[in-house]
């Protein structure tokens, strides 16, 4: 049952194909660097380059209204760290291969990396930044890392979160080995496999039962 | 041994949560205010010379600022022919030639699209043994291995082995010609006839990209004078003078800012070749540049581990002791500087198995592969995971149990080392290893191998594997302010092993601060860092806990001095502790810290740092000198007693599945057993055990490092391609067990512990398939490749050379 969200989820997003698609139609893909940052009116980037066409959307993005002005070919991650300031979504490959740039869009992880912007729209994007309630508290995924100390140098710690919460959504009493299938979209160089899946495992029980009054 | 509040215990370190929240700032997350994009064009070939750059086109473009070649790099303090952050005869695919900046990523990458540049394509070599054939290429214009001269300086060297050394050897033997270098002890040919089995075989150990996930990426501007850098690197003091050096600067003009590292395993031990590169496009442009670096790029100039060839010839007694042990090493060593893994892989053979006659020999040759650098146990990994199999196979001809070989090898309490037999300041490896039998429960397991269940047959594999695991002589700095907290000023790096914090509790300990009550003060040089070691070669547990316990020692002989002084009596009838200094004998005369530290503003002179010992290093004294004044200062030189070279140890004990239809292997069960002296922090200590036996897992099994022969271009670039482990790639549950002994010579007994997991992962996995495939199977290459496992089943030749095809 809890797979059919997903599929039925996925199939709403956009495909990898479709994504291509899109970026060969906006001319930007001859490039041989790939994946880059258009600059745009924002605190940080420049002016764009002469012909540079672009458009102010409003994205959802951790439940707050966002007008970014976004190129066709701009991905999700690129806005996110370069147009919205959120940084905790991070960039480890650039191409769909580690899932350091997991996010949650209508609830189901997705590789921001390899989505475009544009089709986001109207859609609720949660990153790492919008996981702890605004008073600080955070989410019981997030308390369970903090519990088990999980992860080493943690670059990689905002997606494999993303995906975590992804996952406990469709299954929150899951056994060990169905929660290592559930984030295995997400790499840890450090291989900090064994705390990711303590974590995963003790997120689960906080997700089903409330985080304990009494964590250590 | 003193009993420690903080030491020994689990805690979480204090940066987690701006980790897990998305608050932490790696390199690339720093902006600033008119910040440009920086694009490399990179070589499209092995070996060329750049003949003419044409950029009229692409500086014409709107939004182009400014183009870097290394004609605009500064003299630096190298040696012609080191490597540089840019160059004019790239030495292997992916070297960075020029870098251009501009207003936005696009832009700058279509520029670079815009830039002609002519290249003279010059011979080039992949493979070691093809440079030293007679006539064979040589990976550079001036030679194919090097030298170092009196004032350690690379003189390069044209070395060619004659054409008999390679027809004795054979289409698939191992040629040995005249090594670089070579050392003897005992008397070989006496060991090999002590022997009751000789095995002898060539082997193949591919190199191996880090590919930590956080690619170098750096950003840089100048504000009066100063350049300021946000960089991805291991340590932090240690990255000052070698960016300072790229960029033609004095250290003192540098201030370095790196929070954050979001791993590096040896390949970002003082920062990236790359650094000098924004910080240069900044002083051009007058603005900040930000570099972002791609996977493939961070695959190109990211560094990776050397490669071996080897012939290695083992002889065993039939009571499992090794009589002799001669290895011969050709290194692949990448294009640029002198790698040591080959001579160190010698070390660790002869620390592991004690033989009384050993024979090293190696040479360590140039390809157009990427340049290498340390790995998380450079030489070591190779080591364990080429000799280990070798050793079971010996076990096996002689019928004996391979926890009985290393109880018959494996050094005791008085471990020796090395040629020079160098005496270790402590190894309890022995109790490692007991400890570990019994928690696997060996006996046991070992019964299941070669048992077949269905299609899936069980292998048992061991591997002992020992690292260097400290240093000596670095400065600690913490001031207790007069608010009552205890700010621990590190200059190590934040590379995610923890040691940040888990290093900094020693400076805690003599003066009972309560660790809520304590910060850590890292990460940017302007708030004032002391003098560090790298956080290389697992060096940073114990030289760190020794210079901040020496610290927190000076602030307890500080506050007894300041008790005394205004409450009568000697400094040495006054014990600290629950905040207060007070009299042993007269608990009602005491002072509290806080007062203590403001008693220490008043006083002025050494207690607040307005004086300093005089052995501190000089980036200590500045750093103390700004800090002089806000509290009672702990600073000191790390005096202590010192023993012999430190060396950590993990026995890694692993239980496999192979599939003999399909050839797959599941891990099941792995347990590390490690002596590495005192446990700091037992989770952080799981996590360097687990992951590095892990990364060891990816060295037995799935990483891949393979090269076109023909073009000389790589074929995994990529994670995909390059396939490091996955979570689905390792055992559900981990285990591990520690001696828990202190290293006698550490005031608080730790020994590093980064270094060793690895070889004994990647060792363990080894032995176990082999294990699994029964006696007459063995496999002379890493990876070992589903296809081989396959080819074993068939009883077909296995390969014992580099991949050369993506299978």
């Amino acid at each position: 049952m809890s797979n059919v969200e997903i599929i039925t989820a996925t199939h709403r997003a956009v495909s990898r194909r479709s994504f291509i698609k899109g970026v060969v139609a906006s001319g930007a893909a001859a490039s041989s660097a790939g994946y880059l940052f258009r600059g745009a009116a924002t605190a940080f980037a420049q002016t764009g380059a002469q012909g540079a066409v672009e458009r102010l959307v409003s994205l959802n993005v951790n439940g707050q209204a966002r007008r970014v002005d976004v190129l066709p070919q701009d991905t999700l991650a690129m806005v996110l760290r370069y147009k919205v300031g959120l940084t905790g979504t991070k960039f480890g490959c650039d191409r769909a291969e580690c899932g350091a740039c997991t996010v949650l869009i209508d609830g189901v992880p997705h590789y921001s990396c390899s989505i475009l912007a544009h089709s986001v729209r109207g859609r609720e994007v949660t990153t790492i930044e919008g996981l702890a309630s605004p008073s600080g508290q955070l989410h019981p995924v997030q308390q369970a890392v903090m519990d088990e100390a999980g992860f080493q140098c943690a670059f990689c710690a905002p997606g494999f979160i993303m995906a975590m919460v992804g996952f406990l959504n469709t299954n929150n009493n899951p056994t060990r080995r169905q929660a290592a299938e559930g984030i295995s979209g997400n790499l840890c160089r450090c291989c900090d496999y064994n705390k990711i899946l303590n974590s995963c495992m003790r997120a689960a029980d906080y997700v089903r039962e409330g985080i304990p009054t009494e964590v250590s | 041994m003193a009993d420690f509040k903080l030491i020994g215990k689990d805690f979480a370190p204090p940066d987690l949560e701006a980790k897990i929240t998305g608050r932490a700032r790696y390199a690339e997350d720093f902006r600033a205010e008119g910040m440009l994009f920086a694009k490399l064009l990179v070589s499209p070939m092995p070996h060329c010379r750049v003949v003419r750059i044409d950029a009229s086109a692409a500086l014409a473009m709107p939004g182009v600022e400014a183009i870097l070649t290394a004609d605009d790099l500064p003299e630096g303090r190298d040696a012609p022919g080191d490597e540089r952050a840019l160059t004019n005869e790239p030495l292997y695919e992916g070297e960075p030639i020029l870098a251009v900046a501009a207003v936005d990523e696009t832009t700058a990458a279509d520029a670079i699209d815009k830039i002609r540049v002519e290249l003279e394509p010059l011979p080039f070599v992949i493979d070691p043994l093809e440079s030293l054939r007679p006539g064979g290429p040589d990976a550079r214009i001036d030679g194919n291995t090097a030298v170092r001269d009196e004032d350690r300086r690379t003189v390069l060297q044209s070395v060619k082995w004659p054409e008999d050394v390679f027809d004795a050897a054979g289409e698939d033997g191992f040629p040995m010609g005249e090594p670089a270098d070579e050392w003897t002890i005992g008397d070989i040919d006496a060991g090999f006839a002590e022997a009751d089995v000789i095995i002898d075989e060539s082997v193949f150990h591919q190199s191996q990209t880090h590919h930590p996930l956080e690619p170098r990426s750096c950003m840089a501007y100048w504000q009066n004078g100063k350049l300021y850098a946000y960089v991805s690197t291991q340590s932090v003091a240690r990255t000052v003078s070698s960016l300072a050096g790229g960029v033609g600067i004095d250290p003192s003009d540098v201030v370095l800012i790196s929070e954050f590292c979001g791993g590096g395993f040896g390949s970002k031990i003082s920062g990236s070749v790359n650094m000098p590169i924004p910080a240069l496009l900044s002083r051009k442009t007058g603005r900040p540049v930000m570099l972002r670096v791609t996977r493939a790029e961070e695959n190109y100039y990211g560094r990776a581990r050397p490669g071996f060839q080897a012939r290695i010839k083992l002889g065993m007694r039939a009571d499992g002791r090794v009589t002799a042990i001669d290895m011969f090493i050709v290194q692949d060593n990448g294009p640029y500087g002198l790698q040591g893994d080959h001579s160190t892989a010698g070390n660790m053979v002869h620390l592991i198995f004690q033989p009384a006659n050993m024979r090293w020999r190696g040479i360590t040759v140039f390809t157009n592969t990427p340049p290498r650098g340390a790995q998380r146990g450079p030489g070591g990994v190779q080591a364990v995971a080429m000799i280990t199999p070798l050793a079971d196979r010996a076990c096996r001809q002689l019928g004996i149990d391979r926890v009985e070989m290393l109880r018959a090898n494996l050094p005791g309490h008085d471990a020796v080392m090395g040629p020079r037999l160098t005496q270790l300041s402590s190894c309890f490896v022995r109790e490692a290893l007991e400890l570990g039998v019994e928690r696997f429960d060996w006996a046991s397991k070992n019964m299941l191998s070669r048992q077949r269940t269905g299609t899936k047959v069980t292998g048992i594999g061991i591997a002992a594997s020992p690292y260097t695991a400290g240093s000596f002589e670095y400065d600690g700095l913490a001031v207790l302010t007069p608010e009552g907290r205890l700010r621990i000023h590190q200059g190590i790096g934040n590379l995610g092993t923890h040691s940040i914090a888990d290093t900094a509790r020693p400076a805690a300990e003599p003066i009972d601060m309560p660790w809520e009550r304590c910060d850590i003060v890292w990460g940017d040089t302007s708030k004032h860092l002391p003098w560090s070691s790298s956080q290389a070669g697992s060096q940073t547990t114990h030289a760190h806990t020794r210079a901040n316990y020496a610290a927190g020692l000076d602030l307890k002989r500080k506050l007894q001095e300041i008790a005394a002084r205004d409450l009568g009596g000697a400094p040495e009838n006054y014990e600290v502790a629950a905040g207060r200094v007070f009299n042993v004998s007269d608990r009602s005369r005491y002072m509290t810290l806080p007062r203590a530290a403001a008693r220490a503003i008043e006083l002025g002179g050494k207690y607040d740092g307005h004086e300093l010992p005089e052995d501190l290093n000089e980036m200590t004294v500045a750093s103390a000198t700004a800090l002089a004044g806000q509290g009672l200062m702990g600073v000191a030189k790390d005096n202590f007693d010192r023993g012999g070279p430190l060396q950590s140890w993990v026995i890694g004990f692993a239980r496999v599945e192979v599939d003999v239809e399909t050839g797959m292997v599941d891990i099941v069960e792995y347990l590390a057993a490690t002596d590495c002296g005192t446990v700091l922090n037992p989770r952080s200590l799981g996590a360097q055990l687990h992951g590095g036996s892990i990364q060891g897992f990816g060295v037995a099994r799935s990483q891949k490092w393979v090269y076109d022969p023909q073009w000389g271009v790589p074929f995994t670039k990529g994670f995909h391609t390059a396939k490091p482990p996955t979570i689905l790639d390792v055992p559900l549950e981990m285990d591990w067990v520690a001696a828990d002994l202190p290293d006698p010579y550490n005031p608080v007994g730790c020994k590093g512990i980064g270094e060793p997991p690895m070889g004994a992962g990647a060792g363990a996995i080894v032995s176990a398939i082999e294990d699994a495939l029964g006696g007459d199977v063995a496999f002379n290459r890493t990876p070992i490749t589903t296809d081989m496992i396959l080819a074993a089943l068939e009883r077909r030749p296995q390969p014992y050379r580099g991949l050369t095809a993506h299978v």
